[in-house]
């Protein structure tokens, strides 16, 4: 998907090049949700095998962390969307300052996930790596938690592009190669953005709340 | 030998067999009749409107509604027809007849063994009585198989860590080939074997021969004391474990709720998960006998404990 | 002779850059289409390759020619590399690469610089499938069925699933492209209803495309992942759930039948179309049949599994489903036949594939009806009844029919006439080689021999020599073309721009077209206007 907005030869003018990149954006964005989707199946039909072992499992989870992941996250989606506005409107310099932060958010995100995934090691929880727990429910713990690293780590990593995508296209805008004729490649990226918003809002009541309350 | 097989029907040996050639017959007959209607279109067209012929091409249509439904509703009431037939097949093929003898097959890889209930094993073959419904409860060892036996029509996986089941009443006297029908690696192709169908009285003749340290229950009860089973579940144990008494198709209460039918499966994982399915009221305190009981072990305890006196309302381990 | 024909070829695609690097740096559809095509060619002999090793194995019960263990490696790897890397891409990426955007009148497809790293993608995926299989093989079967790929497998399981997941994404891509090329590319009057069905075929096949695809690759992931990190989402063993495993497979896989059969349907569409001068008849059931296979499509996987432990209530609606779906199957075969009728028919050698075509899918759409029947699928699944089913829809349908493309569209692609005459001849002795190697595997299922068996009874022999002997004609049958189609771009006649007086927007350029297509707008009218003159 073209970053320049020069009409590139297969298409007769700058409407229909829009077109296509955004219905490609939404093409793509299918599939990612299928991708998630494979993940969430397998979890939550590995819950239902082992209740118990998850609803343990899911307490040594944080919490806190979370929810405030969750919350960092939707706000930089909210900046992100108010970046795409204010290029619209062409005040460049407020874009690329929305969109470092939302970067910024991103890159929180990415610490605090950080932080959980440390502690996790400090704990013995990481499957393959380091995994001591004992008592009768190990081994659905032990899946909970495969499963844990590699949904979130497959979503850690669409942060990661997406926070290195946003970083880039923030320079370019600082440096004016958008404007209100030309955003259709940070209105996609934003799309994209959401997506990852959005996964995540599935990710944290499946793994961060259900089998809390028992 | 090869040559005069080329077109040998394959032998009719159980119940079932005969009315699943019937539906297939059946089937070959309607679909040749389908092809040959059109590869003689395609044909007769091919010849009669081949470029340059004299034949008229007056009234040529490119489209019309009233064919086109036609071909797709006469094949779909064709289709529907053939599915209803095949159902009711098919849920006779999956229910065994109330009565039918259990046996118990594991399999391996690459071999397949055989429990009989007065505790004879045999391994590759399966000796059963003629015109006796038999039902196979089957789990595997470690990969996926499939028991396969052409002459009854039969055929089933069998997974780790769950039982299946097939049946069938063999219909005529003889030895019969048994494949392997899942690929399982290596020596896939060499785990077969043969079924043998015997007149009753032969059957028990051989069943005598071959009897060994008793039934499959009483092995289950050596197994019970000598894995000191007995310690805790056994009448005269002061840890508080579950009654087995009387245990078998009933009901249990879980802890955290819930309840569960005590079959096949849930002695199995009671024994192997303990706390999966733990019964309401005691501590989580046994531990897993994964990896220390053969599934052969596993069979003849869950027979034992069938023998504690059982009821005959379920005997359905096909549950999923 | 040649001076003149190179002057006559020298505005088009093929004349631009002869170096190695202006070939892989291309971004023209054309070239792509053409890099597609030596890859897939390579990877259908290499395939073929193990298929005769697999049927010369099988000449003898006993299996003397290779031990059991490269035996397995070996149907493994011919499964690997005939379904993801011949099968599934065949038509779309060659075909469809070539003539989507030719088709609908645009000048490339919607981004060109995804096309090529597609193209990439599935040849890094490929290679790195190859090493790893050549490398101590794998010995799973295609299918990866878990627990024996995750944890009774010693082969290089990971490597081969890493290549497989590579490509994938290399099938998504090409999904994502094509959907938006058909959506936003098509000219100025190119309705939907004037498409040509190749690129109805094609769009039906994108959607399967990014909709199945991205299941495959996850449960790949999880294969690699379980395997690595001996933890078990599979594994009953470890608690988990080896028919999920199954579930999310054929999930996958059942659509990808579809990927691998419904570009054919297109091409043939649009053979018989020009050989007998006449609009397909029931043009518009035809592309609702498409749809309708592509989306009912995604709701027969568990026909898959009616031995495998899935309940009885399961295992009903899926084989009900299974019904549904051959309906629009048999549609388009009626009409293709109806077509037929009252036509001008010619038999050059694209129309004998195309009838080939008719004739073996029709022989494996009905045969799979039997085996939508559960109570039949029980005593013939996993036997050489589904091998033959099979075949029959996946070699018999979509190589007939992708080799059937080739010759009808070899003028428009290279500018060069091939040996009619040979090019007949090779049609026939394939349709004849392919029905004497695998009509006598239905047999064979019927008496129960089962698949993927190194070694089998004595009683099985007679018919499984017969399969082998067939094989060797089908084999020659597949040399023959490589032979006379290369010699053609050496010695072939000059084709003009539309030896076959086609209709299609393909045929209003030159050929081989010009880079960028069209050097004036096509004249668009209603598909397959045979009824009118050339434009």
């Amino acid at each position: 998907m073209s970053a320049c907005s020069a009409i590139e030869q297969q298409y007769d003018d700058a409407v229909q090049q829009r077109e296509a990149a955004t219905l490609g954006m939404w093409v793509f964005l299918a599939t990612e949700i299928l991708f998630f989707g494979v993940l969430f199946a397998s979890y939550t039909i590995c819950r239902v095998l082992h209740p118990t072992g998850f609803a343990i499992a899911s307490r040594h989870t944080d919490m806190l962390l979370g929810t405030i992941e969750t919350a960092v996250l939707l706000i930089s989606s909210s900046l992100i969307a108010l970046a795409v506005r204010a290029i619209k409107l062409d005040q460049r310099r407020v874009a690329s300052l929305l969109m470092t932060g939302t970067a910024a958010l991103g890159v929180a995100f990415l610490v605090m996930h950080g932080f959980e995934y440390l502690r996790e090691y400090r704990e013995h929880l990481i499957p393959g790596l380091d995994f001591m727990q004992s008592g009768p429910y190990a081994p659905s713990v032990e899946l909970f938690f495969c499963l844990y690293y590699f949904i979130t780590g497959f979503h850690s990593l669409h942060v990661l592009i997406g926070v290195s995508v946003i970083l880039v296209l923030a320079a370019r805008v600082a440096r004016g190669s958008f404007g209100a004729q030309r955003y259709t490649t940070l209105e996609l990226t934003a799309l994209y953005w959401h997506l990852v918003d959005i996964v995540w809002i599935f990710v944290y009541p499946l793994i961060y709340l259900i089998g809390r309350s028992g | 030998m090869s040559t005069q097989h080329f077109l040998v029907l394959i032998p009719q040996a159980s119940s079932l067999a005969p009315r699943i050639d019937a539906l297939f017959w059946v089937m070959i007959g309607l679909c040749s009749l389908v092809a040959a209607g059109v590869f003689v279109a395609i044909v007769f067209y091919c010849v009669r409107y081949r470029r340059g012929s004299s034949a008229s091409r007056e009234g040529w249509q490119q489209q019309s509604l009233g064919l086109e439904l036609t071909w797709t509703l006469v094949p779909f009431a064709l289709f529907i027809g053939v599915f209803v037939w095949s159902l009711f097949l098919f849920v006779d093929a999956r229910t065994p007849p109330p009565g039918a003898q259990t046996l118990y097959v594991v399999a391996k890889q690459w071999m397949w063994t055989i429990q009989h209930p007065g505790g004879q094993r045999e391994i590759n073959t399966l000796h059963v009585p003629v015109n006796t419904p038999i039902r196979l409860s089957m789990t595997s060892q470690d990969a996926i198989h499939s028991f396969y036996v052409p002459a009854f029509r039969v055929k089933q996986d069998v997974l780790p860590g769950r039982y299946t089941q097939l049946w069938f009443t063999a219909t005529s006297l003889g030895r019969f080939p048994l494949f392997c029908a899942e690929y399982c690696g290596l020596d896939h192709a060499r785990m077969g074997g043969a079924v043998v169908v015997m007149r009753a009285d032969d059957y028990s003749r051989w069943l005598t021969g071959a009897a060994e340290q008793g039934t499959l229950a009483q092995q289950g009860a050596a197994l019970f004391r000598g894995r000191g089973c007995d310690g805790c579940h056994g009448d005269n144990a002061v840890v508080h474990a579950p009654s087995l008494q009387g245990l078998y198709g009933h009901s249990v209460a879980l802890a955290g709720g819930g309840s569960a039918i005590a079959d096949d499966r849930y002695l199995r994982d009671s024994m192997l998960l303990p706390h999966t399915q733990r019964v309401a009221g005691f501590a989580p305190i046994m531990p897993s006998f994964a990896g220390q009981l053969s599934e052969e072990d596993l069979i003849a305890l869950i027979a034992y404990i069938k023998s504690l006196g059982a009821t005959p309302a379920v005997d359905d381990d096909e549950r999923h | 002779m040649n001076a003149i024909d190179s002057s006559a070829l020298d505005g088009s695609f093929l004349a631009r850059g002869h170096s190695l690097r202006a070939w892989l740096t291309t971004l023209d559809h054309k070239r792509i289409a053409i890099l597609y095509a030596a890859g897939i060619t390579f990877f259908f002999f290499l395939g073929g390759a193990a298929a005769t090793l697999i049927r010369l194995n099988l000449v003898t019960p006993d299996g003397a020619l290779m031990s059991a263990e490269s035996y397995n490696k070996t149907f493994t790897f011919h499964g690997v590399i005939m379904v993801w890397f011949f099968l599934i891409p065949s038509i779309p990426t060659t075909l469809g690469n070539f003539l989507l955007p030719l088709m609908i009148g645009a000048r490339d497809v919607a981004f060109p610089r995804l096309n090529l790293t597609s193209w990439y993608l599935y040849i890094g995926g490929g290679l790195f499938t190859i090493a790893a299989l050549l490398a101590g093989g794998v010995d799973t079967g295609w299918t990866f069925y878990t627990p024996f790929s995750t944890m009774f497998s010693n082969s290089n399981v990971f490597l081969v699933v890493a290549g497989v997941f590579i490509t994938g994404f290399s099938s998504i891509l090409t999904g994502v492209n094509f959907i938006v090329t058909t959506h936003a590319l098509r000219t100025a009057g190119m309705t939907w209803f004037r498409l040509p069905l190749f690129v109805w075929a094609i769009y039906a096949t994108s959607l399967v495309m990014v909709l199945a695809t991205p299941v495959l690759a996850m449960t790949l992931a999880l294969i690699a992942l379980e395997r690595g990190l001996g933890v078990g989402i599979f594994d009953p063993a470890l608690g988990g759930d080896p028919l999920l495993f199954q579930h999310l497979f054929w999930f996958y896989s059942h659509p990808a039948v579809y990927i691998m059969i419904l570009p054919a349907m297109g091409v043939v569409s649009e053979i018989i179309a020009c050989f007998v001068r006449r609009r397909v008849f029931g043009y518009r059931f035809m592309t609702y049949s498409m749809l309708a296979i592509a989306v009912i499509g995604f709701l027969v996987w568990g026909h898959h599994m009616f031995v495998a432990g899935m309940s009885t209530y399961a295992s009903l609606v899926f084989s009900m489903l299974s019904f549904v779906v051959a309906v629009p199957s048999a549609i388009k075969v009626f009409n293709w036949t109806t077509t037929l009728r009252k036509g001008q028919i010619s038999f050059e050698a694209p129309m004998l594939y195309a009838l080939g075509f008719v004739g073996l899918f029709l022989l494996g759409g009905l045969t799979g009806l039997i085996l939508a029947a559960p109570a039949l699928d029980v005593p013939l699944t996993d036997t050489y009844f589904v091998v033959a089913h099979f075949h029959y829809v996946m070699v018999g349908g979509s190589v007939m029919a992708y080799l059937g493309g080739i010759h009808y569209w070899w003028p428009k692609i290279t500018g060069r006439l091939y040996s009619e005459a040979w090019a007949r001849f090779a049609a026939i002795l394939m349709f004849f080689g392919f029905n004497l190697t695998f009509f006598p595997q239905y047999i064979l299922g019927y008496e129960g021999m089962p698949r993927r068996y190194h070694s089998y009874l004595p009683q099985f022999q007679a018919l499984n020599v017969l399969s082998s002997a067939g094989a060797s004609i089908l084999a020659l049958g597949y040399i023959l073309p490589v032979v006379y189609l290369l010699w053609s771009l050496w010695r072939g006649d000059l084709a003009g721009n539309n030896p076959w007086h086609a209709r299609g927007l393909e045929w209003q350029t030159s050929s081989p077209p010009p880079s960028e297509n069209f050097l004036r707008p096509p004249q668009v009218r209603e598909a397959y206007a045979y009824d009118q003159p050339e434009p």
